[in-house]
């Protein structure tokens, strides 16, 4: 037989090594060409406010996020991180109740399926954003527009998905609780409702996505803080040096959320990922 | 009549269609308490859907099913169910599996106080399956073989008036298989149980049971009809001949599974409905 390759084609085993090599290869294009293209465009002009040098963006990040701002007397990296984070954490938290609820009842019991199934698909699929002017003009331009809007905008998705997984457990397992003595309510929430909770958290983690975009968007249109306020702010003086950085920022923030999620999966629902892999 | 108390199951007159299509047709047959009796046919011939009739997961088109002499409803505690597949639950421990039924039935307090004493129970029953030092482990962790048994003792701790059991075995490999099924018939004699037993498999049938009924769907009835429902085409009594060196391949032994083969199983050997095989003192045919 033939030695197995190690890069190319449908037999290729990449060892450890060559596989921590091919992870890191993008990332360190991409960061090649945004230095290089920095250092010609500043070649020349000095000023170039396009393709910042990595020195003035950590000189920003000095600025913005580990100095007390003088007008308002509180740093505003953090105070943006916190009200973005508060939103979205109350906006997804409500959306995960309300789903779980919505779904599991709608898996298990037809009545209630027949009566919401097609009112749900129908929610889902408007786009939330077309909606964010109604939010404004109804509930104003506090607070409570904004989480509802990422609550809208996430929680048809979850209720679908946890709909279809309650769907999936099988009738002789229901069959069974029945003969176990189970109540209808317990069938629903001793013994369905534990397995759906991992599938929840999942789903949760996939919508976290769409989430953000929520909550940028109805922050750049109306807030006076938030991580999306500031890059809209920064935008109308071409400020990269600050644009990047947070952009950055935010991709950590949703990473982490994502891992966090994933590692309580997998710590509490030891089952749920052997269930997955079989 | 005297004899009627002792009877578990009475089913009389049992049609089952989905929509054109006759699954069962006229189905008489009663069980008696503390029997073994199994159900053998040829695929499709509506043995599971017989099962899910008697469990009350689906209904019958007509007909009157008992139990202990009352309809039979909704699945309730009254009868245990032991599937191929699908039988535990995932999220749970194999001892949670096993007493879930009684921690279902209990409110929050009455569960604090008589906790230990159900997880007593619990672990008994584990030893009986043979599955002592297993009680921390999750189903996914244990092999089918385990796994079913754990499912019987899941169902038994529950003690119900009928135990159900549709192709329990099926998934099992044959050594695994053989295991079980001589475990199971050590159950069935020390706990006195009445078992309603569906295979396709003949001998596991034959092996099981003390009683063994065939549903088929091959056999006339003298209208020249192609498409029609199952029915109980022979009633067998079994003599309990019971221990680990049964031969299976007994003259007498081999000898009745070529008869029921013929009975339930040759697509081309159609028995008269009158010529059915049901001389078994509880059987009859209305």
């Amino acid at each position: 037989m033939n030695r197995k390759p190690k890069l190319w084609g449908l037999h290729a085993r990449p060892g450890t090594w060559l596989s921590r090599v091919l992870l890191a290869v993008p990332f360190v294009v991409l960061i090649s060409a945004y230095l290089l293209g920095s250092h010609y465009r500043r070649l020349e002009n000095e000023h170039d406010k396009l393709l910042p040098s990595v020195s003035k963006m950590v000189a920003s990040v000095e600025r913005i996020a580990f100095t007390r701002d003088k007008r308002k007397d509180e740093y505003l990296m953090l105070t943006d991180t916190v009200s973005s984070l508060r939103r979205i954490g109350i906006g997804m938290t409500c959306s995960a109740v309300v789903g779980l609820l919505l779904g599991l009842n709608m898996g298990m019991f037809r009545g209630f399926e027949k009566l919401s199934l097609a009112f749900i698909t129908f929610l889902s699929i408007v786009p939330p954003l077309a909606l964010l002017p109604i939010l404004f003009i109804a509930f104003g331009v506090g607070e409570f527009a904004k989480i509802f809007l990422i609550f809208l905008g996430t929680f048809p998705m979850i209720t679908r998905d946890v709909y279809l997984a309650t769907s999936r457990i099988p009738r002789e397992q229901i069959t069974k609780s029945l003969t176990l003595g189970a109540s209808s309510l317990q069938v629903v929430y001793k013994i369905v409702f534990p397995q759906i909770l991992p599938r929840l958290l999942d789903t949760v983690r996939l919508s976290m996505g769409a989430a953000w975009l929520f909550l940028i968007a109805s922050e750049a249109i109306a807030s006076t803080d938030g991580l999306g306020y500031r890059i809209f702010l920064v935008r109308r003086y071409l400020a990269m040096d600050i644009i990047i950085p947070y952009a950055l920022w935010i991709t950590s923030l949703g990473y982490l959320c994502d891992l966090l999620l994933r590692k309580t999966v997998s710590f509490f629902f030891p089952w749920y990922i052997a269930q997955k892999e079989a | 009549m005297e004899k009627e108390t002792s009877l578990t199951l009475h089913i009389e007159d049992v049609y089952k269609s989905y929509g054109e299509k006759l699954v069962l047709n006229d189905v008489d047959l009663k069980v008696r308490a503390g029997e073994f009796c199994t159900v053998v046919g040829p695929s499709g011939c509506g043995k599971s859907t017989l099962l899910r009739l008697v469990l009350g997961q689906e209904a019958a088109s007509s007909g009157t099913i008992l139990l202990d002499g009352a309809p039979i409803g909704f699945p309730n505690r009254d009868r245990g169910i032991v599937y191929q597949r699908y039988s535990l639950y995932p999220h749970l421990s194999v001892l949670d599996n096993v007493l879930i039924g009684k921690r279902l039935e209990r409110s929050y307090f009455a569960w604090r106080r008589e906790r230990v004493a159900i997880r007593d129970e619990a672990l008994e029953f584990l030893k009986k399956v043979r599955l002592s030092g297993h009680e921390n482990k999750y189903p996914h962790e244990l092999s089918g073989g385990m796994q079913q048994r754990v499912a019987i003792a899941q169902a038994l701790i529950m003690r119900p008036k009928i135990l159900l059991m549709d192709e329990p075995f099926g998934a099992l490999d044959p050594l695994t298989r053989e295991d079980v099924q001589l475990f199971l018939l050590e159950l069935w004699q020390e706990m006195q149980m009445t078992i309603f037993f569906v295979t396709h498999d003949l001998e596991e049938a034959m092996f099981m049971g003390t009683r063994l009924f065939v549903l088929s769907q091959f056999y006339s009835d003298g209208s020249g009809a192609d498409v029609r429902g199952a029915k109980i085409v022979a009633d067998h009594a079994l003599p309990r001949r019971i221990t680990s060196t049964f031969a299976k391949d007994d003259p007498e032994f081999l000898a009745l599974r070529e008869q029921i083969r013929q009975e339930g199983f040759e697509p081309e050997y159609l028995q008269h409905v009158k010529d059915f095989n049901l001389k078994h003192p509880d059987s009859f045919s209305t």
